[in-house]
């Protein structure tokens, strides 16, 4: 028996379309699409309409069809995939482009106002590598701006009210940019300490900065976005006399997160201290050979 | 607030599963979601049954097992569930440890008609 409308042939595809009223008095139509056994009662159209004063017994088919939501088809099937796979996948794309060029991608990721692109200013006179920037921000191009003002190629990415760059926006981005003329590329994350952290932008490193203003607490209170680092910077480290900020007690919850996770302090007053960073760069860069 | 991101993708999937299995509706969605995903359960329900009204998936049942942090220590092999998000092996406090599930958000299944 077709289980689709109770009828007894099974394979010849037809539709049937009618009208059922609910116990509500709401009506609804349905098409049913199946297939019925070969020679007699092809349907030379397709389908056929009819309606259940016709057929009792096909009455009783759907009533029963209808109480037993197993017997209407419903199935469950398995996906069991990343639900940011498509991302996932422009990273990977983005980071085979960076890979082609010889260029090593570096997400900095941290709260707005830590210092991000402070340091970058102040890479540009210090750093034996050349570098460009994919800037995001919800609003203006100030912070390409500055760069450009320190002759570092930049390209700003306004996300409007989007708080993170995913790899579909850096890889944008990359078309605006001239990747023979960098050896490294900076992806200045939007400011913000838990967004960006699910999104893998196609970087090779993840830098993230925070500041002793922020307080004590921030490293244990974001512990997806302090995962994701390969290096935590403690910036502003000349304001310590100002804080009770606990430095040695911050670098012991970043490592219970990232066991193997480096650290430096940064105070971008110093230049030896925007030099460790400038070397822990260049040591990745050359391990990458 | 990137729940919002997080359920377009969701939503996206959904519609290309229902389109390659030519469902007419999507009735439940079931997703699982790590304790370090960097995703707030409640908000990525609620932006869920907002954003799926004209979708594929409009009267659907959404269904999320938090999944917690899984580790699988390499020195003693052990595995564990940790209850506090620490890196270290609750058994011999290596922390040589390999994390296998619960940082990251999968889709793992679809009811369809």
């Amino acid at each position: 028996m077709c289980k689709d409308c109770g009828c007894s042939i099974t394979t010849n595809k037809h539709q049937h379309e009618h009208t059922h009223v609910d116990e509500q008095g709401r009506e609804y139509n349905h098409v049913h699409d199946h297939e019925h056994d070969e020679g007699k009662n092809v349907h030379e159209s397709g389908h056929h309409h009819h309606d259940h004063d016709d057929s009792h017994k096909h009455q009783e088919a759907h009533a029963h069809l209808h109480d037993n939501p197993q017997l209407n088809d419903a199935k469950t099937i398995a996906v069991i995939t990343k639900i940011l796979d498509k991302n996932d996948h422009e990273a990977r794309h983005n980071r085979a482009h960076f890979d082609e060029h010889g260029v090593l991608c570096i997400n900095l990721m941290s709260s707005p106002g830590s210092g991000k692109t402070t340091l970058l200013e102040h890479m540009a006179d210090l750093a034996p590598f050349k570098f460009g920037v994919v800037e995001g921000d919800l609003e203006t191009s100030r912070d390409a701006d500055r760069l450009h003002v320190k002759g570092i190629q930049a390209h700003q990415i306004q996300t409007g009210s989007a708080c993170h760059l995913d790899a579909f926006m850096v890889h944008k981005a990359l078309h605006h940019m001239d990747m023979e003329a960098m050896d490294v590329c900076f992806v200045e994350n939007v400011g913000n300490l838990v967004c960006p952290a699910s999104y893998d932008v196609g970087s090779h490193l993840n830098i993230v900065l925070v500041s002793i203003p922020e307080g004590n607490d921030k490293i244990e209170k974001y512990p997806v976005m302090f995962r994701q680092a390969d290096l935590v910077l403690i910036t502003k480290t000349d304001l310590l006399p100002y804080f009770d900020y606990d430095i040695e007690h911050e670098k012991i919850m970043a490592r219970k997160l990232k066991p193997n996770v480096d650290i430096l302090e940064l105070n971008i007053k110093e230049e030896a201290s925007i030099m460790r960073v400038i070397e822990w760069i260049e040591f990745k860069r050359k391990m990458r050979g | 607030m990137h729940e919002y991101s997080v359920v377009q993708a969701l939503l996206t999937q959904c519609e290309e599963h229902a389109m390659a299995n030519k469902a007419k509706k999507i009735t439940k969605v079931v997703v699982k979601i790590g304790v370090m995903s960097g995703i707030e359960p409640y908000l990525l329900e609620t932006a869920f049954n907002t954003f799926k009204e004209t979708t594929v998936c409009d009267g659907g049942e959404f269904i999320m097992n938090i999944q917690p942090l899984t580790i699988e220590c390499q020195e003693c092999k052990t595995v564990s569930e940790l209850e506090k998000i620490q890196y270290c092996c609750p058994k011999c406090e290596s922390i040589d440890v390999k994390v296998i599930d619960g940082e990251e958000m999968f889709l793992m299944s679809l009811e369809m008609v």
